[in-house]
């Protein structure tokens, strides 16, 4: 008997296992299956909780208490939904977003779409590394320090990791948002009252609940997420085949994002809401203000966890913003090049990095600006971005049988208008806003 | 001059007695007469049909007008036909492959020269323009005047591709078969640049380039390619051709693409090869990739210690031996048993009448087949092997490893 007949044999008796064996066999390679793929959706939807998002939460959380926690269910749809027709199209067409809106609308609309990007990406870099700054300040560190040491910690992951590694790290990083999650516990809260607030809408008509729910719904949708997610899925060359896997990502990486975003408002409306401490303007304010509510750990938990969400979007962002600018013009593009041959690339990299954690360190820099400028700047971009995607994911001749179906494209579409018309809302009354004298 | 395609589109066209017909809103290249002349142009005129002018009803052409040598009356209706090159549908924005530069770019803008033929001006693409100029061409084209463009692109540096060298990517195989669209220029290139130029494509495209390469050249970029990828494009593809592939593959190489696949997909295309290929293919498929046995190649050479030099090369020469199997011959003793190595360069040195067994190179190593991967990377880094033998338990040598699969594993897991 040969090697082979005994290994035969040994299949045999093997596949005739149990019904269960066979369960679990069956779940193994699924699992497997889906830890191929995932990776582009649950980082994309996690840095959507990034140093401008924990603010506006903790913002919610503070003023509303529990009030906001509904919103979160139809936001998870309208984020799967959004992010699900990316997913899908990278994973049809193998085409990045920047690409496929080349290809078929031409030069000039691509020029515009990218320099718009661009200066809203910048802005919101500069926000992630205000983030870092106002983070180290609980734990005592100058941002004349912490700044440069996280600006150079990003550009040298990014530029000396390969595509993989770096991906590792940041699903590394998507798991210190547990921090959220203790701080939410670490707080007290009325876990009831908040199960009960997450179901049932309840709405006020003030201005400032409005605003803040818009606000909500504008730092969770962020118009570059898109292009990020599904050049992930076109990098990692996932096809047609897996493209359930890949739903499962946006999956999965939707509801993960809103579960933060509901400890983070948890945890907040415990503490700053029921004390009284209703006026925060920034996440290091509800930081500092946890450490006497709930104890000093809660407020650590809650400041490291603001570190990781901006460090991780310090690194995602310059990165995907000169990968899709590049890619949409024409120009090399990807870590994988040398600088020679990829000059533009590496020199948009290096300035909004350079620039991003440059505008912090300015002694006295009018921060709340930008902050305000990368908020309207998204608003402006998204309607752009999300009527160019329905448009795309539309086309037959690009997406063969996977086009939206018809409940898909009502759903979609009226989740693009009523983010149109809130993030619209939401730019427009910032701008308001910005004329007068901040606090 | 040369003229530039985004400089002529919406150029008004006149006829012969000087009239307006239209603007000119798309040029048409037909690669089954001419692969690079402008055969027809698109005059649209707003809302009636519009009209295709041919080369030879063109009189002369200028950055804003063209002149037609005929009346309106004698221009045909459009109609579109898959076997016209669009320039501003198909080639303006797209990726094309750089040949040359042995990679994907995109085309900004396509550069034309005139050509006077008799009594007519016809138009002839001369290369594509994949880099600034082109660029600030479409963006500011309409915007600012020519001459203003014209003068700020002539600072900024030039990449551009000729158009011999440029080669078109078309998914859909009616209309690259009406386009003649061949990737032969592809074949020329390395194999592994071929892989490279695959990565940068869509699922789609790659398919496409796979299907019009030949088997030997097919398997080779298959070789080369990401595991992921290679699973992706065998799987689309009809089992048969996927074993025409295969044969043409190093049976290692077949069988770790063998190993990826799905068990249906695998049995498919095992199905469809010859009974010695398939079988070879299988038992290495029996092997723990992780192991010497995953690694090896059972195609080798093999003699008895007692041959002469000269009678080795008798032999090996009325073979037709695959060259990559040729960096050593593996010595076996009387009872078949494995008994050393000996490489090429070796033979090559020696004298027509010595023997193998004396040639033989010291250490003698080999690996047993279930031996882990690890233990072979140390023994290739501990004795700069170039070749390893593998031996089954009766210590029969039943394959070797080469130090391309070495360091292609090692680069893997890095």
């Amino acid at each position: 008997m040969n090697w082979q007949t005994i290994s035969a044999k040994f299949e045999n008796v093997r596949s005739g296992g149990t019904d269960l064996q066979k369960r679990i066999r069956g779940l193994r390679r699924r699992l497997t299956l889906l830890l191929a793929v995932i990776g582009p959706g649950l980082i994309t939807s996690n840095v959507d909780n990034d140093a401008g998002g924990i603010s506006t939460y903790s913002q919610a959380g503070a003023q509303y208490g529990y009030a906001l926690l509904w919103s979160l269910i139809p936001m998870t749809i309208a984020l799967y939904v959004t992010e699900e027709m990316c997913a899908r199209m990278g994973v049809i067409t193998g085409k990045g977003l920047s690409d496929l809106i080349r290809e078929e609308f031409g030069f000039r609309p691509t020029f515009f779409v990218m320099v718009t990007g661009f200066l809203v990406d910048l802005a919101n870099v500069v926000a992630e590394f205000a983030g870092v700054a106002a983070a180290m300040e609980i734990f005592h560190v100058s941002k004349y320090i912490a700044v440069p040491v996280a600006a150079l910690l990003v550009w040298v992951l990014v530029l000396k990791g390969t595509y993989r590694q770096v991906e590792v790290i940041f699903l590394f990083a998507c798991g210190f948002y547990v921090t959220y999650i203790i701080s939410a516990i670490l707080a007290k809260p009325d876990w009831l009252l908040a199960a009960r607030m997450t179901v049932i809408p309840t709405i006020h008509s003030d201005s400032g609940y409005l605003l803040m729910l818009t606000g909500l719904v504008g730092t969770t949708i962020a118009p570059w997420q898109f292009f990020y997610l599904q050049a992930g899925f076109v990098e990692k060359k996932v096809g047609p085949r897996q493209y359930r896997q890949a739903r499962a990502d946006v999956l999965i990486g939707s509801i993960s994002c809103m579960v933060i975003v509901f400890f983070i408002i948890v945890c907040t409306a415990a503490t700053l809401y029921t004390s009284g401490l209703r006026n925060i303007t920034e996440a290091k304010d509800a930081a500092r203000a946890l450490i006497p509510l709930a104890g000093p750990w809660a407020g650590y938990t809650f400041a490291f966890g603001l570190l990781n969400a901006s460090l991780f979007a310090a690194s995602i962002l310059p990165l995907s913003t000169a990968h899709v600018i590049c890619e949409g013009l024409g120009f090399e593009a990807g870590v994988d090049h040398k600088f020679e041959e990829a000059p533009i690339f590496y020199w948009l990299y290096t300035v909004l990095i350079v620039v991003g954690a440059g505008v912090v360190l300015i002694p006295n820099a009018p921060l709340w600006k930008i902050l305000i400028f990368s908020q309207v700047g998204n608003g402006i971009w998204l309607p752009v971005v999300v009527i160019f995607i329905l448009l795309l994911v539309n086309r037959r001749d690009l997406m063969g049988e996977y086009v939206n179906t018809l409940t898909f494209n009502v759903v979609a579409w009226v989740t693009a208008i009523a983010m149109i018309v809130l993030t619209v809302f939401l730019a427009y009354s910032s701008l308001f806003q910005s004329t007068a004298p901040p606090h | 001059m040369e003229l530039y395609a985004t400089e002529l589109m919406g150029s008004q066209a006149f006829d012969v007695q000087g009239n307006f017909v239209g603007r000119v809103r798309e040029f048409f290249i037909e690669p089954a007469e001419a692969s690079n002349r402008v055969s027809h142009y698109l005059i649209s005129r707003g809302r009636f049909q519009p009209l295709v002018a041919r080369h030879d009803q063109i009189a002369a052409v200028e950055p804003g007008t063209i002149k037609l040598n005929v009346s309106e009356r004698a221009l045909a209706l459009y109609e579109p036909n898959e076997g016209w090159l669009a320039v501003r549908k198909d080639l303006m924005d797209q990726q094309i492959i750089d040949t040359l530069g042995r990679k994907v770019v995109r085309v900004n803008d396509v550069d034309l020269v005139e050509y006077r033929s008799n009594g007519n001006v016809e138009l002839r693409l001369t290369q594509v323009d994949v880099g600034l100029p082109g660029a600030v061409r479409r963006l500011l084209q309409g915007v600012v005047p020519a001459a203003v463009i014209r003068k700020l692109q002539s600072g900024l540096p030039h990449r551009t591709i000729r158009w011999e060298f440029v080669n078109l990517i078309e998914a859909d195989p009616l209309r690259r078969v009406k386009l003649r669209i061949t990737h032969e220029k592809l074949a020329d290139l390395h194999p592994a640049d071929v892989a490279d130029i695959m990565e940068d494509l869509s699922a789609r495209e790659r398919q496409s380039i796979i299907a019009s390469l030949d088997e030997e050249t097919a398997a080779a970029v298959l070789a080369e390619l990401d595991a992921r990828l290679t699973t992706q494009i065998v799987e689309k593809m009809d089992p048969e051709r996927a074993a025409d592939i295969l044969e043409e593959m190093a049976p290692d190489a077949a069988a770790d693409l063998l190993g990826e696949l799905s068990k249906e997909t695998s049995d498919e295309v095992l199905e469809e090869m010859p009974g010695r290929e398939a079988k070879e293919v299988r038992e290495l498929l029996a092997f723990d990739p992780a192991t010497a046995g995953g690694m090896m190649n059972p195609d080798f050479v093999f003699v008895g210690e007692e041959s002469t030099r000269e009678e080795v090369r008798e032999w090996v020469r009325g073979r037709q031996l695959n060259l990559d199997q040729l960096d050593s011959v593996v010595i076996l003793d009387n009872a078949a048993h494995f008994s050393g190595t000996v490489a090429i360069s070796r033979l090559l040195l020696a004298s027509a009448s010595e023997r193998m067994a004396d040639l033989k190179m010291e250490p003698l190593l080999s690996v047993r087949a279930d031996a882990d991967e690890k233990e072979v990377f140390e023994l290739f880094d501990k004795y700069n092997l170039r070749t390893l033998t593998v031996v089954d338990k009766d210590k029969s040598p039943i394959g070797t490893i080469t130090v391309d699969d070495v360091v292609s594993r090692l680069v893997k897991k890095r």
